[in-house]
């Protein structure tokens, strides 16, 4: 148990200050690298609560995929590349302002809800076999539903970004 | 380890989304800020899960990625369609609708 909250320090610190520095730097593709550093951190986290299938998903789907569409975002929008200052708006005390007072009511409510439960040692580990069994048998008008929506996603975006 | 350790981890990230969604002006940035938030909901998710040993949490985690990916998807290509039209992807540029 020790060496596993090592690493969930070691792996959360760094994820923190990823989203962190994600939501602050300056430069727009320092900031979707930065948002690479959380996706993988938190693959990592997954692999530690024994989600193994949703951290290799997490890898192929977000970095492999989800990232290079918004490098292409950012190429294609022509976003200033390199420092400037005009990425963050005025109004940024009181988002500051809401995340915090947002983030304090969540983090009062979770510690006075699950203030010491523990994690079990032993916990019930699926395989991705598991998860296979349980998509296709006890969710699979759930997934038939999300491969409907991945379809109209795809035809949307083509039709919302050819050139007429 | 704690429910709690991973819970505010959480929190934390999805603040960190909240203050990326208000106060940047790029449309990407915001964008990026919203997986964010959608990368909190899918670890408290993953936790909870552990902690009950139901393996529905993963299948919902599974959707949300499959949901956020078609989302990223859909809203790249309608921030093209309006930095085609106005050349500019600064939020604040677009108030056509300000009375």
């Amino acid at each position: 148990m020790v060496a596993q909250n090592i690493f969930f320090g070691l792996i959360a610190g760094g994820v923190g200050i990823s989203a962190i520095k994600m939501v602050t730097t300056r430069n727009i593709v320092h900031a979707a690298l930065y948002l690479v550093a959380v996706l993988a951190g938190l693959a990592a986290l997954y692999i530690l609560l024994t989600a193994e299938f949703v951290a290799t998903t997490q890898f192929l789907v977000y970095i492999g995929a989800v990232m290079v569409l918004f490098l292409f975002g950012i190429m294609l929008t022509r976003a200033p590349m390199g420092h400037r200052d005009g990425l963050t708006s005025k109004q940024w005390p009181m988002a500051l302002m809401v995340a915090v007072l947002f983030g304090a009511v969540i983090v009062y409510a979770v510690i006075e809800q699950f203030g010491a439960d523990e994690l079990s040692e032993n916990p019930t580990v699926f395989r991705s076999a598991d998860v296979g069994d349980s998509i296709f048998s006890t969710y699979v008008v759930p997934f038939e539903a999300v491969s409907v929506l991945l379809l109209a996603a795809l035809i949307g975006a083509i039709v919302l970004a050819r050139k007429d | 380890m704690l429910v709690t350790q991973f819970l505010v981890l959480g929190a934390l990230l999805f603040c960190c989304g909240i203050y990326g969604v208000l106060a940047r002006r790029n449309a990407v940035m915001i964008l990026m800020s919203i997986e964010l938030m959608l990368n909190a909901v899918n670890i408290n998710l993953i936790t909870f899960g552990h902690l009950h040993g139901d393996v529905g949490a993963q299948v919902f985690a599974l959707f949300v990625i499959a949901v956020a990916a078609a989302e990223v998807g859909v809203g790249l290509a309608i921030v093209l369609l309006i930095y085609r039209n106005r050349s500019s992807i600064n939020v604040e540029d677009l108030d056509l609708m300000r009375g």
